[in-house]
């Protein structure tokens, strides 16, 4: 990935960089007060990947006034911004932080609070590893001394000091184990953590009973170092999905927090999107979100409605519309009526909808937990089979006794435990430097099972922004003046124009934008319009099909502009590489036929349906699964959420709608489509490694039980056997970061171009 | 048997002193961004002391 560039911020990116940025109310509501009139906003900021950045971040948010503190969190992505509520007698604009920040060229969102809970259970694992790790090093200590000769009153010595550090060590690092045990009991099952509560406190109680009886073998050094073997693997599950959680709560929030609430007395009111009711008046600046279903009463605008039907070209509406949730006001102020509380607006109803679409992953069992089925009755088996062997052999209680907790200790899933989570963090990791967030380990062992992929159109196979086709055949004159015009509009048709310009001269004149019709300057020269063909040229002309914009000068026709939606990058290629993975590819589009069978031609898909309502999708994904497909869903907007639940597996865009993303297992950060056919890859080869730890893991185990029942094992057998199979585990799935970098480097050169274009558009 | 009356004890405060020294840099956020530390090594300022 090339690295940023600082200084690479345009003036004109400023100026709409209003668009996108949370509201200053918003702010407000998210900062957390610390008191004596300072608060902390923390933001996320996804572009952050170097130390370049670490630096051109905090030295820009230090230089504004208000600012006590900036400290940027580069593996979160995150900044944590200290300011003061006043300065000099005026109230601070929050904004202006997160304007900072996107002058710098790097994107900025909020994100939910009370996502860090997961963090506490974080802390706590590592507490517990750090302790386990401090008993089973000095244990092991006396335990070597033991092994090297110690006798009588030397050995009970150090029998004595050992019990000492794993008593404790037991009841607060091993707590973990007991209360998932018990758990588990409670509802008459049993997983993993049965067996190693079992092991650790049988070898604990048969290791006391040695050490008063001034036996020869106490087992506290294996007991305690099954528990730190056992807690990193537990600690690295942990921290793989807290890392995800963070990291894709930190992304935007399409639905916004609150809205002004217009009393009937003309007062205004910042108010919560809960608490706002049917019939109250909102007032809708532009480049503000819907938060709630309503009716428009006074206002026109254009409307970015593509979170709801797909549709990437903004819709012109006006008084007495309807507007739903989550869409996006683009080019004028608008007054709504709310129509239904926040709870019952489209974007609730979908969320409902997405709770009955529960698909793959509920009935899904993690592999772990499949093995735990049938490891665990069969290890008890085992020692209790071992112990009554023994006092058939030769009726000796204590020496039966002794061999069922070596076969207990042996057996205990150490290598087991560890299988799994180290290749998936490993392999999550690797991903999420490729910009692919996981949501959980499971997610990864159901992507490596997939065979078909059904990707939505708009977002996900082209970007959703319009782009300008006929660039080339216009007189340079004519664009840059259009550009300098669509410099004054957040409408995405004037985006694209300005972005294709080279240069947006600042032009004279009397500027302003007509809300749902385009954009007008009186100047010396006369009269330009920019905007649909009616506004423009005054007649409504035939419609081309085509999305377009016309430039005109006293009416008269200069230039038509003509957008498509551009592909997203890598697309075309993304698809035969999932052909090439053996998987079979489909379009699930909410958008018109003809559209859709374009796109299909032009990135090399046959199969694709359009026209589909959210249900449809659910559906679509419901007839794949029954026919014995297990499905990957790629999809963006709050229409594909049901479906993206519904898909065995999901993932989708970070600019995703809010719903989606929450939906979705997978977020992939960059622009390219690459991702897709990578995260498939990674998967699968972090699934090979799985199976193959097991074998090495059942592997030990076949070779280790014969010597603990045949009653060989002493505590150095067990020992260094069970060291030796966790270092064999882990060095195993260590391969996957060896053979995965040169995928990551590969990926990161194709994209650098990519990367590089939206920097390239300041002029 | 006398020499491991002090040095068990030495032992176990030396080892205990390491678990306690990692604790608390584990709760004064020394572990909160590995990646940014590394980088931050590299940063050599302005030479003015940090703005509290």
């Amino acid at each position: 990935m090339s690295c940023c560039a600082p200084g690479t911020e345009g003036a004109l990116e400023i100026d709409r960089a209003g668009q996108g940025l949370p509201t200053s109310e918003e702010l407000w509501l998210t900062s957390r007060s610390l008191g004596s009139g300072l608060r902390q906003t923390d933001l996320s900021v996804p572009g952050v990947h170097c130390g370049a950045c670490i630096s051109t971040l905090e030295g820009a948010l230090k230089a504004l006034p208000e600012v006590e503190r900036a400290r940027v969190n580069l593996s979160s992505r995150r900044v944590s911004i200290v300011w003061n509520e006043e300065i000099g007698g005026t109230r601070t604009d929050p904004r202006d932080l997160a304007r900072a920040i996107r002058a710098r060229g790097y994107e900025t969102h909020l994100f939910a609070p009370g996502e860090e809970d997961s963090d506490q259970t974080l802390k706590q694992l590592v507490r517990a590893v750090a302790v386990s790790g401090f008993a089973s090093a000095n244990i092991m200590l006396l335990s070597v001394s033991v092994w090297s000769g110690a006798e009588a009153a030397t050995r009970d010595l150090f029998h004595w000091i050992s019990a000492l550090i794993a008593a404790p060590t037991l009841i607060y690092s091993g707590r973990f184990f007991y209360a998932s045990a018990w758990n588990a009991l409670k509802h008459r099952r049993t997983n993993m953590d049965v067996p190693i509560a079992l092991a650790i406190t049988l070898s604990y109680s048969i290791s006391l009973y040695e050490t008063i009886t001034h036996g020869t073998h106490a087992w506290f050094d294996g007991t305690v170092m099954l528990l730190f073997f056992l807690l990193i693997g537990r600690t690295l599950d942990h921290m793989m999905r807290g890392r995800a959680r963070s990291a894709i709560s930190s992304l935007a929030r399409l639905s916004p927090r609150g809205a002004m609430v217009v009393d009937a007395d003309g007062g205004r009111e910042y108010r919560p999107v809960d608490e706002i009711k049917p019939g109250e008046k909102l007032a809708i600046a532009a480049g503000e979100r819907i938060p709630v279903d309503g009716r428009i009463l006074v206002g026109a605008s254009d409307l970015d409605r593509s979170i709801v039907n797909g549709e990437s070209a903004p819709a012109p509406v006006k008084a007495g519309d309807t507007v739903e949730a989550g869409t996006l006001n683009l080019t004028g102020p608008l007054t709504i009526e709310a129509t239904a509380a926040a709870r019952d607006s489209l974007l609730a109803e979908i969320m409902g909808l997405m709770e009955a679409a529960e698909g793959g992953r509920a009935r899904y069992r993690r592999i772990a937990d499949r093995a735990a089925q049938y490891y665990s009755p069969a290890v008890h088996l085992l020692a209790l089979l071992s112990f009554i062997g023994w006092m058939f052999v030769n009726g000796d209680l204590h020496h039966a006794m002794l061999v069922a907790v070596a076969v207990l200790i042996i057996t205990c899933p150490c290598a087991l435990g560890l299988a799994v989570p180290v290749v998936q963090v490993i392999a999550a990791g690797r991903l999420f430097q490729n910009g692919v967030m996981v949501k959980d380990g499971s997610a990864m062992e159901r992507l490596a099972e997939i065979d078909t992929v059904l990707l939505d159109k708009t977002g996900t196979l082209t970007v959703g922004e319009p782009w300008l086709v006929n660039g080339g055949e216009i007189q340079p004159a004519v664009l840059s003046t259009a550009a300098g015009l669509a410099a004054h509009s957040r409408h995405p048709l004037a985006m694209a124009i300005h972005d294709a310009a080279q240069l947006a001269p600042v032009i004279e004149g009397e500027i302003r934008e007509i809300p749902g019709a385009g954009i007008e300057a009186s100047t010396e020269a006369g009269i330009y319009r920019l905007g649909s063909r009616a506004f423009a040229c005054g007649d409504a002309g035939q419609a081309s099909g085509q999305s377009e914009a016309i430039l005109s000068l006293d009416g008269r026709e200069l230039a038509c502009f003509r957008f498509e939606d551009r592909l997203r990058p890598f697309a075309r290629e993304s698809i035969e590489e999932l052909g090439r993975l053996g998987l079979s590819t489909g379009i699930l589009s909410g958008d018109r036929a003809p559209v859709v069978a374009t796109l299909a031609r032009r990135v090399g898909i046959e199969r694709f349906k359009a026209e589909l309502t959210p249900r449809g999708k659910v559906d679509e994904c419901a007839a794949a699964a029954e026919g014995g497909h297990r499905v990957l869903m790629v999809g963006d907007g709050i229409n594909d959420a049901p479906a993206l639940r519904a898909a065995h597996v999901s993932m989708a865009p970070a600019t995703a709608a809010d719903v989606g993303r929450q939906a979705a297992d997978f977020v992939f950060l960059h622009q390219g489509l690459n991702a897709v056919p990578m995260a498939i890859e990674t998967s699968r080869r972090a699934g090979q490694l799985i199976r193959q730890n097991f074998a090495l893991a059942i592997g030990y185990n076949v070779i280790a039980v014969p010597i603990a029942i045949l009653g060989y094992a002493t505590p150095l057998v067990a020992a260094v056997a069970m060291s030796t199979s966790s270092i064999i585990v882990v060095v195993n799935a260590l391969r996957l970061k060896a053979a995965a970098g040169n995928v990551a480097e590969a990926t990161s050169q194709r994209q650098a171009p990519a990367s590089l274009r939206p920097l390239g558009s300041a002029p | 048997m006398n020499t491991l009356m002090y040095l068990i004890p030495i032992a176990l405060f030396l080892g205990g002193l390491g678990l306690v020294a990692f604790l608390w840099a584990l709760k004064s956020g020394q572990y909160e961004d590995l990646d940014g530390a590394s980088w931050r090594v590299l940063d050599d300022g302005d030479g003015k002391p940090e703005k509290k």
